[in-house]
């Protein structure tokens, strides 16, 4: 089997078995980047000298018998919103086209113990605004399902590497479907996991009280495996809390029998694709099949989520992407004569369109006379979600949904239209605002052959429940792409 | 000053907290470090960094608003304030805006007018922001190891009519400020910062005029003297027909003069909103009352008491009590003396005046104690006692020794004193019919020949009763 090929349960395997050195996996990885990239374009850095030095040293412990971390040695794209110390972390902006933090993202010191190796950083839409990593000021990913075709987004790097076995697995972000729909796109497993599960320190901010940082994996256990590297309370992000659970692989074999769905009628509404809906409905009998309780609700004011999500994290981005203003770091513009013309100049320049869409209606939707219109009653509108969640979960143990209207869509198509890409979020945002885990991945291919998502909303703290449920629909014959 | 006009002001005043690191890291608040040495990724608004609240802040803050009579809020929360400014890293200040720890609070302030209660609107938290230094021939730079220190912002209610309450208030402030021990308040390092907002209207008039802002005074003098400008500046403008402008100010100590910084035309939209990286704040009652029980005594306690065990006046037990140093000296003075009244005049007139705004006094208090006593007893004059007092604050030493030395000591010898208030009887024929004719002031000018002639040390009490006895009264 080709390295590149292996689950990450059967990769750490060989790892921990001497069977192939963590410089080989590193090595079989880089090759594929170097094969792939020209067409794929997933990431915007990559850091093959430090992947080896790192894998070098896994082999080099290793040898010496210490202790390791099951991921040790497992090779790794990050997100490019997520800091990286010395190594540039650009949010895909000219903006900080240069910039290199000074420090590591709490994902990173985490991951960098557990000895993973990075094998770069991830494409994905600047500062995680749009659907189809097209607002990237690099370069467009392609999906490789279908090169013609957006990866989603934002984390569409994240997930198309994965996708194309350029990597074993990724960081990815979700502020209002980000990890969810690329993996969706690119038939891939992602997981938004609760808020507050995985510490936001040194995740540039997009939306901070929506931001999580979560995995992209090929298959549900690997992801399950990812994010026992991720969790647990830390005292830098005063939102991030304790994980009550110690491994989510413990009991994810155990199957759906008497577990309780909940199929929202409001998800399946005009606009969805009808060969999605008939996937999610197909995947939601297979889940009876296999002794799941499966119960058709309704979640009132479902429609209410997608303008409120979309003043909520335009309001705190407006203000988080402030502090970019040719000051301190990143892209300054050169032709300025005073402080005042220093700022607009910059992000000016420094911007582009989509971003500055966002900041521009963030900063109306705060203005005076404006706020009680919007931002307030978009936070009455979250308030009333968690309810109506809380509603459905007081007897059921996970949702199931649509993770996107649409199938991936040829790259371009809906560049143009912001509103379009916007509505593309529609699924996938309520989760977001309601601050609750939710796991993507794949249950079908279309007629074009591209996959289908599906995904399990749980919970606040639910994540375990939801691979459970994903891993037996995996592998029961869960249409796997 | 116009007698037909009132001026209306309220002040904001920023105090930096006393914690031992900055309010949202763990980087130093030390005054006067190297420049940018004590700042970390998340007080310089390095991308992906995120604010921690020190919880300490939140206790002093509280313990200001329990000191002022607040109420302190069950519920509170940090909002951003959004504005660009190259000193603030983040482009946005973490401070309160709706929801602030504490209100409804106020303070009694004594002035020559008598006692007044001055209301405080609300006591916020806030981070400060760095600090521009312009380098002559490399422009701007920019100093982080400011940006983060944690700041209360004290909002008076527009209760104050005049420079001199203005400043009894900012004294008193300060005084609470220091004996709960929240805050250092040394205004040269401007950790104490007072912003006036000032309107003028007619006496009578119970309608706010418009106001200006003057921003950042570091001094009570400046205060002071910025509104006695502003008000005259203001009635002048209205005298003349015109309208006053709404807009900030600036004092210029050099002049003692304001000008127009920007109006409020181009005044900011800071689009407040809650932080959402930082989860509201919470104060149970049973917080509220350990951090109650934390208040020391505060300075009206003492001020009442000194009234009531001393005899004080209301405006010397003030006077007294609003530096706390001094009023901790006078205390040590004060129990060894069978004289505290003296002590506290003494303290009042020439110790407060000495030693310097945030200095010790160089005179041990036993020495004061004894002056006090020689003065009550009729060993040594007021004059001299200053004169004593005045050397010991250069060179402290037993005050015994030194009056002996310098032969400082009362002359009550009648028989000497008799002669010497004969003599001036004889040779002031004019300003004794002066004083015949009715001016009772002219009897001064012989005390005055009396204490020449005694060089400062003659008995003031037994000179007037000689020299009456003398001119046959």
């Amino acid at each position: 089997m080709k390295i590149t090929e292996m689950s990450l349960r059967q990769l750490t395997g060989a790892l921990a078995d001497g069977q192939i050195s963590a410089v080989e996996a590193a090595r079989a990885y880089l090759d594929a980047v170097h094969e792939k990239e020209p067409q794929v374009g997933a990431y915007i850095t990559v850091t093959e000298e430090a992947a080896l030095a790192a894998a070098g040293q896994v082999d080099k412990a290793r040898a010496a018998g210490e202790a390791l971390h099951p991921l040790a040695g497992v090779p790794c794209g990050i997100k490019d919103n997520i800091c990286t110390k010395g190594v540039a972390t650009t949010c895909a902006s000219r903006m900080l086209e240069n910039f290199l933090p000074p420090y590591d993202a709490a994902v990173m010191e985490k991951l960098n113990a557990a000895g993973t190796v990075m094998l770069g950083k991830m494409n994905m839409d600047e500062f995680a605004m749009g659907g189809a990593t097209e607002t990237s000021y690099f370069h467009t990913t392609h999906n490789p399902r279908d090169l013609s075709r957006a990866p989603g987004g934002s984390s569409g790097g994240s997930a198309a590497a994965v996708a194309a076995g350029e990597a074993a697995f990724t960081l990815g972000s979700d502020t209002g479907g980000s990890i969810r729909q690329p993996a969706a796109f690119c038939g891939v497993v992602g997981m938004k996991p609760t808020y507050g599960l995985v510490s936001r320190y040194g995740l540039i901010a997009f939306a901070s009280s929506l931001d999580q940082i979560g995995p992209l994996t090929r298959d549900v256990y690997s992801n399950a495996m990812v994010l026992n590297a991720l969790v647990g309370q830390d005292k830098r992000d005063a939102t991030s809390l304790e994980c009550p659970v110690k491994d989510f692989t413990q009991g994810i074999e155990e199957g759906v029998k008497g577990m309780r769905f909940a199929l929202p009628k409001e998800y399946f509404a005009q606009g969805l694709d009808p060969q999605i809906k008939a996937a999610v409905e197909a995947a939601a009998k297979k889940l009876e099949s296999l002794g799941a309780r499966v119960d058709e609700v309704s979640l009132p004011d479902l429609d209410a989520a997608l303008p409120a999500y979309y003043v909520i994290s335009s309001a705190e981005a407006s203000s988080n992407l402030a502090r970019f203003d040719g000051v301190k770091y990143g892209f300054r513009a050169k032709n300025f004569t005073d402080v005042e013309s220093l700022y607009r100049e910059t992000r000016s320049q420094g911007f582009g369109a989509e971003v500055k869409r966002r900041i521009m209606l963030g900063s109306f939707v705060l203005s005076a006379g404006y706020y009680d219109a919007y931002y307030k009653k978009a936070l009455q509108v979250r308030t009333l979600l968690k309810q109506r969640f809380d509603k459905i979960f007081e007897d059921h143990d996970a949702i199931l949904a649509p993770v996107a209207p649409t199938t991936a869509y040829p790259l371009g198509q809906k560049a143009q239209n912001p509103v379009e890409v916007y509505m593309g979020d529609v699924y996938t945002v309520p989760v977001n605002i309601a601050g609750l885990p939710a796991l993507s991945l794949p249950c079908g291919k279309d007629s074009n052959g591209l996959p289908i998502g599906m995904q399990m909303i749980g919970k606040p703290f639910g994540e375990a429940a939801l691979y459970r449920a994903g891993y037996a629909f995996e592998q029961n014959g869960g249409a796997l792409v | 000053m116009n007698k037909d006009f009132e001026m209306v002001i309220g002040l904001e005043v920023h105090a930096e907290l006393k914690t031992a690191t900055k309010i949202f890291c763990g980087c130093s608040t030390k005054f006067g470090a190297e420049p940018n040495t004590q700042c970390c990724p998340v007080c310089t608004g390095m991308p992906g960094s995120l604010p921690v609240l020190n919880l300490q802040v939140v206790d002093y803050a509280v313990k200001a608003g329990l000191a002022t009579n607040c109420t302190i809020a069950s519920f509170s929360k940090e909002d951003r304030k959004n504005y660009f400014y190259p000193d603030l890293p983040k482009a946005y200040q973490i401070s309160q805006f709706d929801l602030p720890l504490c209100s409804h609070g106020w303070l009694d302030v004594e002035t020559e007018a008598g006692s007044k209660r001055i209301g405080i609107t609300r006591i916020h938290i806030e981070e400060d922001a760095g600090k521009l230094v312009h380098v002559e021939g490399h422009g701007t730079l920019i100093d982080c190891n400011r940006c983060g220190v944690p700041l209360i912002e004290i909002v008076s209610e527009p209760d104050i009519r005049s420079a001199e309450e203005a400043k009894a208030y900012l004294q008193k402030l300060r005084a609470i400020l220091l004996y709960t021990g929240v805050s250092d308040c040394r205004m040269n390092e401007g950790s104490l910062r007072c912003d006036v907002n000032l309107s003028v209207r007619k006496k009578g008039s119970d309608k706010l005029g418009t106001r200006t802002e003057m921003k950042n005074l570091n001094s009570f003098a400046y205060v002071v003297k910025a509104i006695e400008y502003e008000f005259n500046r203001q009635v002048a403008v209205i005298e003349a027909g015109d309208a006053v402008v709404q807009e900030t100010r600036r004092f210029d100590p050099a002049t003692g003069k304001t000008s127009s910084m920007r109006s409020k035309e181009d005044a900011d939209d800071y689009r407040y909103f809650p932080d959402p990286d930082l989860p509201p704040i919470c104060i149970s009652e049973e917080k509220r009352q350990e951090l109650a029980s934390q208040i020391p005594t505060l300075p009206d306690e003492r001020k009442a008491l000194y009234q009531e065990k001393y005899g004080l006046s209301a405006l010397a037990a003030e006077f007294l009590v609003t530096r706390k140093e001094i009023a901790d000296y006078f205390e040590a003075a004060a129990a060894l003396t069978k004289y505290p009244l003296i002590a506290a005049n003494l303290v009042n007139s020439e110790i407060a005046r000495l030693t310097p705004e945030e200095g010790t006094v160089p005179v041990a208090p036993a020495h004061l104690a004894r002056l006090a006593d020689l003065s009550g007893e009729g060993k040594l004059n007021s004059s001299m006692c200053k004169e004593v007092l005045s050397i010991l604050f250069k060179e402290d030493q037993d005050p015994d020794a030194l009056i002996a030395k310098g032969g400082f000591e009362q002359v009550s010898d009648e028989d000497l004193l008799r002669s010497m208030a004969k003599e001036v009887v004889a040779s002031s024929e004019k300003i004794l019919a002066d004083y015949r004719s009715g001016n009772k002031k002219a009897f001064q000018a012989l005390v005055g020949q009396m204490m020449k002639r005694t060089k400062g040390k003659g008995n003031p009490a037994l000179i007037q009763k000689l020299l009456k006895e003398e001119i046959g009264e």
